[in-house]
């Protein structure tokens, strides 16, 4: 037997995730933390990164590198107050870099908070009862959820298992609090246990959403564990279960690939949290706890099969799960613009380019955003795109919020081509420890290219879902895009096609590690063809299917295979 | 000068002057001056008690004062030297002839070793009949209040009663022919004396150690290094530059200061050529230089840039400007002081019309000689043999409508790349030594460049592998760009050599977090160590940050002594006369 992997013991000697974060933090000589730290402090919401960008000249300096912490907010459905807002707002101007990334997992990132603010920063979020616990580490993260309250008493009914899953799987550990909120330890009498997940957590992260079809935009395929919501007369009957999907892989490991999710069943409304919880104590029993490269749940439910994996659930809940209930989903990407609620509120989609609220010399958005938050009385949510939307305007409100977006031009990225308002970029550089290349900074740039081929082909409004990141391990989720870009070396790009437009299909190596520049005359002639010589109604990721381009991934295990 | 010796006598001193190296010429003035000394002290009829007392910041006044007294005793007077640290004021009363030497500090405050004694004269309350003295003020004419303490020093000392025997002079930051002319005065006054006359027919020099690059032939220090050590997002421009003392004969401590005659930039000069109409290449004479060009002298020898009262006057009294006379004379919209507020000498002649047959002569008498500026050293001689470093930050800015910039910071950012020489020399500091004894412990409190020095106390300990335990308090704006030197504190703290850092950077949150905020912070622990006997250093800004230190320090005393904020003044104030609170502020 294989020894297990050293994050294990590191897990289970860390006194519930306190290890030395505390003292490290007081540590002033330095902006980083140890390694170990570092993998605990993911259980806290943040990541240890250094500024790429500037990372050669700093020892010429007789400077350390240009550490700064990533914060990953806890925010089940991607949903916040205006209030919970403001104060992002004011902690990216006061304490990160002046900018709030909104995830493609319904989150915010605070990029650039250095070491000696990050208690500061957590204390500040707890005052509008935001916390970054679990946001990221071995643990169950931000339970997404589909963001687009108009089916409004079925939204609310979804939003609020998402509230209760991430509750219910929240760890119970106190260290967070201790050195986050308290400043010092304090000793307590109690035992601490974690009745879930136990001292080493789960082997791996762990990924939880709840769909409303006929949206996928939270992209169930690509996830651990999701609830897909089956409604009858604008009410949830119960929910579909999904397991095993996940993305990421790494560059030439073929034991390592992205896999969609197997639909194993139907739960009830009630039996929802159980069958969660159990899916989690499941992975934490049968999960690889040796090669972190294999430990994601998808390679637990790839090695048992479905089926087996969902005996040894079946056995685990000691009940069974329905047969899975008719569901059609038709796109995951956001529904742009205006939409009523049955509830007589508004709410308005906006595109945000790469999730980056941002005020630029041009387009003031972040000041815009605010504010609009000033006086809106709905919510904030983020979606799983990386957008945003501004739910529940009541009709009061309606009129002035009109009038803010006109003034700051928050309307105006709606113009976008459908490929730009259907793309999502990871971070990537300058922060992103694990990027190889550009994605936020240079996706944009390589849009502006396509779009001219789309403009003569007469396709600028033809939704095609365009998806980059700058490692294989998916925060952008590229692997179910019709076009996608994974990075492999500086400048240089695997390209994928051939992804389900409603995120059902994997895509497949099309071209590997090809230069940026050559991007653009390699998809415009493919692009002209579907121009041409579509069938009414067909996608794009189907069209170079049929035409030949790439053949079909029908699943995880075959995604390498040419 | 009329010599006294004959013709005989002239061309054999003559023949063998024009074979002298610089080294045997001064050998040959001491010889000289020996000589003569004895033939004076046996020609004086009264020898004089003859006390001479300096207050020092940068140490220019002690090494005058030194000289000084050595001078007076080679002329058969008895003499004592006497810190102002170290005695109180009531004390002159004991006096016969009181020499004093005092230089002004910032905003006319004295140095920061004569507060005390300052503060005690001022209040008066003693006798000083029958006591003659003079006073020689060193300052800086660059500052509104020149030479503010020697005055209030000269009046205070006649208003007690004293008899001034010689009026006071004023020297600016180039003091040596002001000093040596009062000296001279002192000398015809208190006793006649031969031995000097001969001296200058040697080129100026004066008996004095026999070194061979100072103030006056100053070192060509080769560049070694020279690197940004602010970060690539930082507000600020601070580097570190590292030159060659190869061959220099110089010898410094941490705590020395390092003083660079500088350059004018280009553009700064070509502007005031521009201006006044010349051309570069017209002949002028400067002051202890000779003949050279106007290009050349705007170039390297003239302040062009500082402005002050004086040369104000000049430039009005060239140009006859109404508008100029009435800003001097504070007959204007603003006062002199508010209107040379970030303004340089080009807006002087850009304000005045200059006379189209003005001379290049009457233009460079206008301006002083440009001042060398210093630098404290951030480097131990131990850690880095032959080499001295500095850390510097830039200073540029824009006022009234024109970029302007620091003449030696920007010369040494901009012109002194590696391989460049750079002329030097050095300049001792006694009142900022690391303890003799290196288990003392010490605390250094030094943000922004006020880091350099205690780099070269760091390194020290760490040559001598000192036992004492050590303290320092860095701030400035941001941790990730101003951080200066983070990589070798990071190494000094793992190897021992720095035992605690605290950090403070004003711009990394809301609010403003400064060195005397982390001071508090560790109020108890400091306290301990002043109670072991640490030595508490503060080096940077004077006008803010030393202050809020000084104050910070007694706060710290009184809640964490138990003492009223008399005691703890009164605690403070023993530490500095035992040489444990001591500053280099600027």
């Amino acid at each position: 037997m294989s020894k297990l992997h050293p994050n294990e013991a590191l897990k289970e000697n860390s006194n519930f995730l306190r290890g030395t974060l505390a003292e490290e933090f007081a540590d002033t000589s330095n902006g980083a933390i140890s390694a170990d730290s570092q993998q605990l402090s993911k259980f806290h919401g943040m990541y240890l990164q250094d500024d790429r960008d500037v990372r050669a000249d700093r020892r010429k300096h007789k400077l350390d590198k240009a550490y700064s912490f990533l914060i990953r907010v806890r925010m089940p459905g991607g949903s916040v107050t205006a209030e919970q807002w403001l104060k992002m707002d004011y902690l990216s101007d006061n304490y990160a870099n002046g900018t709030l990334k909104l995830t493609t997992r319904q989150a915010f990132q605070l990029h650039g908070v250095i070491k000696f603010n990050l208690i500061p920063t957590i204390r500040e979020m707890h005052t509008v009862a935001l916390d970054a616990i679990a946001a990221c580490g071995d643990v169950n993260r931000n339970v997404m959820c589909n963001p687009n309250p108009d089916l409004s008493s079925a939204h609310a009914e979804a939003i609020k298992l998402a509230d209760d899953i991430s509750t219910h799987l929240l760890p119970q550990t106190g260290a967070y609090h201790d050195i986050f909120l308290e400043g010092e330890k304090v000793a307590s009498s109690e035992p601490e246990e974690e009745k879930i997940y136990g001292k080493t957590y789960l082997p791996r992260k762990f990924k939880i959403t709840v769909a409303v079809p006929p949206s996928n935009d939270v992209d169930i395929y690509a996830h651990c564990l999701s609830f897909i919501a089956i409604i009858e007369d604008e009410r949830i009957i119960g929910y579909n279960v999904s397991v095993g999907g996940g993305m990421g892989m790494t560059h030439g490991a073929e034991d390592t690939f992205p896999r969609l999710a197997d639909i194993i069943g139907f739960v009830t409304p009630d039996q929802a949290i159980d069958v969660a919880e159990k899916v989690v104590l499941v992975q934490r029993d049968f999960g690889n706890r040796e090669d972190r490269k294999q430990s994601r749940l998808k390679y637990t439910v790839e090695r048992m099969g479905a089926d087996g994996f969902t005996t040894k659930l079946e056995e685990y809940l000691g009940y069974k799960l329905q047969p899975a209930r008719e569901f059609k989903f038709t796109h995951n990407g956001d529904q742009f613009g205006w939409s009523e609620n049955s509830n007589g509120n508004a709410n308005l989609n906006l595109f945000i380019p790469g999730g980056r609220v941002v005020d630029t010399a041009d387009y003031p958005m972040k000041t815009g955003l605010r504010e609009i938050a000033k006086i809106h009385d709905g919510e904030f949510i983020l979606s799983a795109n990386q957008n945003l939307v501004i739910a529940n305007i009541s009709p009061a409100n309606r009129k002035e919020i009109e009038a803010l977006l006109e003034k700051y031009g928050l309307l105006k990225a709606l113009d976008s081509s459908a490929m730009r308002l259907n793309s999502i970029a990871c971070v990537a550089l300058p922060t992103c420890a694990l990027a190889l290349t550009e994605s936020e900074r240079y996706l944009p740039t390589l849009i502006t290219e396509l779009e001219e081929t789309l403009e003569n082909c007469g396709l600028r409004h033809d939704a095609i879902t365009i998806r980059m990141t700058g490692c294989p391990n998916g925060c952008g989720r590229p692997f179910i895009s019709e076009i996608g870009f994974v990075g492999r070396s500086p400048g240089k790009y695997n390209l994928y096609l051939g992804g389900g437009f409603f995120g059902q299909r994997l895509n497949k190596l099309y071209k590997e590690s090809i230069a940026a520049e050559e991007i653009k005359p390699t998809l415009t002639p493919i692009i002209e063809h579907y121009a041409k010589e579509r069938n009414e109604g067909e996608r794009f990721g189907d069209f170079v299917i049929r035409t030949g381009y790439v053949k079909a991934t029908t699943a995880g295990n075959n995604f390498h295979a040419k | 000068m009329s010599s006294p010796l004959d013709q005989n006598q002239q061309a054999l001193l003559e023949s063998l002057a024009a074979t002298l190296n610089p080294t045997q010429a001064i050998w040959v003035s001491g010889y000289a001056a020996a000589l003569g000394n004895g033939a004076s002290s046996g020609a004086s009829s009264t020898s004089k008690n003859i006390t001479v007392l300096y207050g020092t910041e940068s140490g220019n006044s002690e090494m005058l004062a030194d000289k000084l007294t050595k001078a007076a005793k080679k002329k058969g007077h008895k003499a004592k030297l006497t810190n102002m640290a170290d005695i109180a004021a009531k004390d002159l009363v004991d006096t016969d002839t009181l020499l004093v030497v005092v230089s002004t500090w910032g905003d006319g405050e004295p140095p920061e070793t004569a507060e005390t004694f300052h503060g005690e004269l001022m209040a008066g309350g003693f006798d000083l009949t029958g006591v003659e003295f003079s006073v020689c003020a060193l300052g800086d004419t660059s500052y509104e209040q020149f030479c503010q303490t020697g005055m209030e020093f000269d009046q205070q000392l006649e208003k007690l009663g004293g008899k001034r025997i010689i009026d006071r002079v004023d020297c600016d930051v180039d003091f040596d022919d002001t000093f040596a002319s009062w000296e001279t005065s002192i000398w015809e006054k208190l006793g006649a004396s031969s031995g000097g006359a001969i001296l200058p027919a040697f080129g100026g020099a004066s008996a004095g150690p026999a070194v061979v690059f100072d103030k006056k032939n100053p070192y060509p220090a080769e560049i070694l290094e020279n690197v940004v050590l602010s970060g690539d997002y930082s507000a600020k421009e601070t580097f570190h530059v590292e030159f060659s003392l190869e061959g220099s004969g110089f010898h410094y401590e941490p705590g020395d200061v390092l003083c660079v005659i500088p350059q004018n930039a280009d553009d700064t000069s070509d502007n005031v050529l521009a201006v006044s109409k010349l051309k570069a290449e017209a002949e002028i004479e400067i002051k202890n230089v000779g003949k050279t060009t106007l290009g050349y002298a705007l170039k390297n020898l003239l302040d062009i840039t500082g402005i002050s009262k004086k040369v104000a006057t000049n430039i009005q009294a060239l140009s006859g400007s109404d508008e100029l006379a009435k800003l001097i004379a504070g007959e204007g919209a603003e006062s002199f002081k508010d209107w040379s507020y970030g303004r340089e000498v080009i807006d002087l002649l850009e304000l005045v019309t200059l006379p189209a047959d003005m001379t290049a002569q009457q233009l460079v008498d206008c301006f002083r000689a440009l001042p060398p500026r210093l630098y404290s050293i951030a480097s131990s001689p131990k850690a880095h043999p032959d080499e001295v470093h500095l850390t510097i930050a830039a200073v540029r800015y824009d006022a009234h409508g024109k970029a302007r910039k620091g003449v030696a910071s920007t010369y040494l950012a901009d012109d002194a790349k590696p391989g460049t020489k750079v002329n030097v020399y050095l300049h001792k500091n006694k009142n900022f030594r690391l303890p003799e004894n290196t288990d003392t412990p010490v605390i250094m409190v030094g943000p922004g460049t006020g880091i350099a020095p205690f780099r070269a106390f760091i390194e020290e300990r760490a040559e001598d592998q000192a036992k004492g335990e050590s303290w320092l308090f860095f701030g400035d704006q941001k941790y990730n760009e101003d951080f200066l030197y983070q990589l070798e504190l990071q190494d000094h703290l793992k190897s021992g050599a720095l035992t605690k850092l605290d950090v403070a950077f004003s711009r990394d949150q809301p609010e403003k977090i400064y060195v005397q905020d982390k001071m508090q912070e560790n109020a108890a622990e400091l306290w301990a160590w002043l109670e072991q006997g640490a030595h508490f250093y503060v080096c940077g800004d004077a006008s803010r940050m030393a202050k809020d230190v000084n104050d910070t320090l007694i706060s710290i005393i009184s809640t964490q002594g138990g003492k009223n904020q008399e005691e703890a003044e009164e605690y403070l104030k023993a530490l500095k006369k035992d040489k444990r609170y001591q500053r280099d502020v600027y």
